[in-house]
């Protein structure tokens, strides 16, 4: 038993809807009790789907219990079936279904209906979401794909996209664009938009272009096997990334890697003077695997950052990450506790996270900028808008998008210089958010932890070192954005030395030593 | 002038209920914790269940509420599920690790879900257990939330239903008034109903465990919301008496269940008029702006929140709708048969729910507005109805008087808006 308060990832059988969603043609009978059809709002409401999902629940009540709750699943099966027609269907238990051990598969598959009906085993109580959404798939293709004759042109298969993904929807075309460069078709792009008959036809695409690990990698694997298909492993998500994507690709199919770079303005906007001040910034990474690992690459080579931590939520993949972690010198955070991840933002005092909807959260708890750069994402993470993450207009996306909470260049400087003008105060936050609102200095609250006790000595956590109410002060001055690093790299600074009391020396001292 | 419009003729108490099984798109009843830990605080809501049950409550909460929540989910894993005495000492050590964190939690409310149901993992025997020992700092209770017992509202009822049987006992003659309600709307009742010499006035849930209101023979309790059938039974277990009346949405409803309990408390006409006349006024100016678009206009309810034939009540009544179908979960005639007397019979009043078939009955009576839950609001949308989704409507404030406007106009704004939106070529 785990107290969990707010989690990353849902029961695995969300994962298995965020396949059926995507798909057409597919239906999916899901024996749960009344209440678990919440879980259309997230598709309906968060990424604003306009139709239901397809799923049929068998909405058991506890008066059910005792009698026949495996004839209710029947019943709901034919009647999907004979209501939606589709070319296939799932069946599978939702957590309170899986005690209750009525074997959806076993039922459907007694009784003769005349689609292929794929039945999933999805462990609730030992897995999640993304575990979910990847064994479905793999399931399905498993199920109804098979070794095929090549097609005449070179094509690929994009495998992975699904509903609920963090920009799944623009990605697929950016992939698409990239191949296409290159004379590359895409024979079917699953699950997104794919139906059942569409992942019969996989088997005739040379390769397959793997973009998402988190939720078709099993089926990447079981197509290599199968159906002789190698798969890509870069995911082409910055820029570097997606020049490698290009050759990796290039190199499966023995064909020019050609690109189109005229719509890449990353690079420049990067190296532009204004960009400057971008140095050496502090970020904290988290979300899941692929997108971390992504983003770090990109942190660090293409925007000029520090990164001091950074984890991932789904464990499938906590050994990458460990790796990811090492070649950049920090310690990985593999956890699904949201209630870690903000300790170790707290701790580390990044000027930057970059993560999934909870840092956000976290970022505005503590005062720190946020980016989002990963699932699980919210509302407003569906833009109306292209916004894609792969390929060269993502690199051109990602920038602006990590870029925007920060404070601009120039301004940091007036931030500097006039930081106790009554309008223009280091409180007030980024001028170009619409939040941003002048308050009176003396009415701001003070973003730091750091208690303001004027003339008593301030403990920080549990060692003895304490500040000195000069040196307090001191820092108080330093704009809010660089306050937390400052805080943290003199206090780093006196532990090594053996200095217990930090004073304004100390604060000094620490900033020479630390200045690159 | 206060007693309800005679109806003449046939009404909806008397009229048949379509009852129905099958796929129902409602919550189940953990989703009340959303609101019960925030009227209640110094509660805290364990839901022993698994990760859907936190996933449901993250999501239905809709934006997270990053202020740490009083309500957590003790998520079974793999070996509780194997032996039932594990499970036990597993939830001791939970909820002691949970009450050294937040020493401010006098009452914890152990709250069942489907899975801790189906594997029998005994709740009430877990509070009593953990009551003894926490006490006297603690209390510990149990109520089921769990989607095979429950509906949406109905976990409110339960949590209620829980804390009856502990309320202390009273002799006083007190006017008990049961449903968290947010507390602009329950100071106003309050207001109101001090104003005409009525009181000791108590409230159940009290904000905090201290404010407790007592219950014995002499108390008298009004429903503020009409899905509170097992504390309304729970209550009159412990020898206090319901005053009947239909439910406090729009002006009618707010001045029939305030004369209700006014004659109870033998409040003359005068003193009433002198209270009500000019919130009544206001409301019905307030009503009347945002009934401008909803006259002659066509509704229809899914059954959602056991708010529906309350709400049909003042839509039809009211705001000049005309009701197609009024869909509930359950029927209780015990607490809305007074709602159910006012409105003529003609709209089908139908019971439990089979998605489908109902989806099939919307697209065939192509209502004007169709009130329903989040999961169908867009795909109708997306077929050219319009919608209200019910969620709005117990996060809301909009019992009484000086909310009924607000009320109506949750009605009106998406017809409005359809009106609104221009999105085609000039031509």
């Amino acid at each position: 038993m785990k107290l969990t308060v707010w989690t990353y990832e849902g029961p695995p059988h969300v994962g298995a809807m965020r396949v059926a969603t995507a798909m057409k043609g597919l239906h999916y009978v899901l024996h749960a009790p009344q209440g678990d059809t919440y879980a259309d709002l997230l598709f309906t409401m968060i990424e604003r789907r306009n139709h239901r999902p397809p799923v049929s629940y068998t909405t058991f009540e506890g008066r059910d219990l005792g009698t026949d709750t495996a004839s209710i699943f029947r019943e709901t099966c034919r009647d999907a079936y004979d209501r939606y027609q589709p070319q296939a269907m799932i069946v599978g238990a939702s957590c309170t279904a899986e005690l209750i051990q009525d074997d959806p598969g076993g039922l459907a598959e007694a009784m003769d209906i005349p689609v292929p009906v794929v039945a999933l085993e999805l462990p609730s109580y030992q897995r999640k979401e993304n575990f979910g959404s990847d064994e479905t798939f793999y399931q399905i293709v498993r199920a109804l794909a098979q070794p095929m004759e090549r097609t005449q042109e070179i094509t690929a298969n994009l495998i992975g996209p699904l509903a609920l993904g963090f920009r799944h929807r623009d990605d697929i075309e950016e992939v698409k664009g990239l191949l296409y460069e290159m004379g590359i078709g895409v024979n079917v792009v699953a699950p997104f938009d794919a139906t059942p008959e569409d992942i019969a036809k996989l088997g005739q695409a040379h390769f397959n272009v793997l973009m998402y690990p988190e939720h078709a990698e099993t089926a990447a694997r079981h197509l290599e096997r199968t159906c002789s298909q190698p798969y890509t492993k870069t995911v082409p998500i910055g820029v570097g990334a997606t020049h490698d994507f290009v050759a990796e690709v290039a190199q499966i199919c023995a064909v020019e890697p050609k690109k189109d770079l005229s719509r890449l303005r990353q690079p420049w906007w990067s190296k532009s003077v204004d960009s400057t001040y971008l140095t050496g910034k502090r970020v904290f990474l988290f979300g899941d695997a692929t997108h971390v690992k992504t983003a770090a690459r990109i942190a660090r080579d293409e925007m000029g950052f520090e990164v001091v931590g950074l984890g991932c939520y789904n464990r499938e993949f906590a050994r990458d990450i460990r790796k990811l972690a090492k070649d950049y010198g920090v310690e990985a955070l593999i956890t699904d506790d949201y209630l870690e991840v903000e300790k170790a933002i707290e701790d580390l005092a990044p000027e930057m996270i970059l993560g999934t909807q909870m840092e956000r959260h976290i970022g505005k708890r503590l005062g720190i900028p946020c980016a989002v750069i990963s699932a699980p994402v919210h509302v407003q993470d569906f833009p109306a808008r292209y916004s894609p993450q792969m390929g060269w207009e993502g690199a051109n996306v990602i920038f602006d998008t990590w870029i925007h909470p920060l404070v601009m260049g120039l301004e940091e400087h007036l931030l500097h210089m006039f930081r106790e003008d009554f309008e223009f105060h280091d409180e007030a936050g980024a001028s170009h958010h619409g939040g941003h609102a002048p308050k009176p200095i003396a009415e701001a609250p003070a973003p730091e932890p750091v208690a303001a006790q004027p003339e008593a000595p301030v403990e920080t956590g549990g060692d003895v070192m304490v500040w000195l109410a000069d040196a307090e002060r001191e820092l108080k001055k330093i704009p809010f954005f660089v306050r937390g690093k400052a805080k943290r790299n003199t206090e780093k600074f006196a532990a090594e030395r053996g200095v217990s009391e930090i004073s304004i020396d100390t604060l000094y001292e620490a900033k020479a030593h630390f200045a690159r | 002038m206060n007693q309800p419009t005679n109806i003449s003729g046939a009404t909806c108490r008397d009229a048949p209920i379509l009852k129905e099984r099958g796929q129902r798109e409602v919550f189940c009843g953990l989703t009340g914790i959303i609101w019960l830990h925030r009227k209640m605080q110094d509660a805290f809501f364990l839901v022993v269940g698994s990760r859907t049950c936190a996933h449901l409550l993250q999501s239905a909460a809709g934006v997270m509420i990053f202020a740490e929540p009083r309500f957590g989910t003790a998520v079974l894993e793999e070996g509780d599920l194997a032996g039932m005495a594990d499970a036990h000492e597993e939830l001791d050590r939970e909820v002691d690790r949970l009450l050294s964190r937040r020493p401010d939690i006098k009452q914890l409310f152990l709250v069942g879900s489907c899975p801790s149901e189906v594997i029998k993992l005994d709740l009430h025997r877990a509070a009593e257990r953990l009551t003894v020992k926490h006490a006297p700092h603690v209390r510990v209770l149990n109520y089921s939330g769990s989607g095979i017992e429950t509906t949406f509202t109905q976990g409110e009822d339960a949590c209620l239903a829980s804390m009856v049987p502990v309320l202390p006992e009273t002799d006083e003659r007190e006017l008990l008034l049961v449903g968290a309600l947010p507390d602009v709307v329950e100071d106003q009742a309050v207001d109101l109903l001090t104003k005409m010499g009525i009181g000791p006035i108590r409230v159940l849930p009290a904000h905090r465990s201290a404010e407790a209101p007592g219950v014995g023979p002499n108390t008298v309790y009004a429903c503020l919301q009409p899905f509170l059938g097992d504390t309304s039974a729970a209550l009159d277990r412990r020898g206090a008496r319901m005053i009947q009346a239909p439910f406090p949405f729009g002006e009618e409803g707010t001045t029939l269940w305030l004369r209700a309990i006014a004659d109870e408390f033998g409040v003359d006409d005068e003193t009433f008029a002198h209270v009500t006349d000019a919130p009544r006024a206001r409301a019905r100016t307030a009503i009347a702006n945002a009934a401008k678009a909803l006259q002659g206009k066509t509704i229809f309810f899914m059954p959602d929140s056991q708010l529906e034939i309350p709400l049909a009540r003042f839509l039809t009544r009211e705001c000049g709708m005309e009701a197609i179908e009024i869909g509930q979960p359950y029927i209780h005639k015990g607490l809305v048969g007074p709602d159910m007397d006012l409105i003529p019979a003609g709209p089908t009043i139908s019971e439990g729910q089979d998605v489908d078939k109902q989806l099939d009955r919307v697209r065939a009576a192509r209502p004007d507005l169709t009130v329903c839950g989040l999961g169908l609001a867009n795909p109708l949308e997306a077929e050219g109805l319009t919608t209200k989704w019910a969620i709005e409507l117990v996060f809301t404030p909009v019992h009484f008087y000086e909310q009924a406007g607000d009320l109506a106009g949750l009605f009106s704004r998406p017809v409005r808006r359809r009106e609104l939106l221009k999105l085609e070529a000039a031509e």
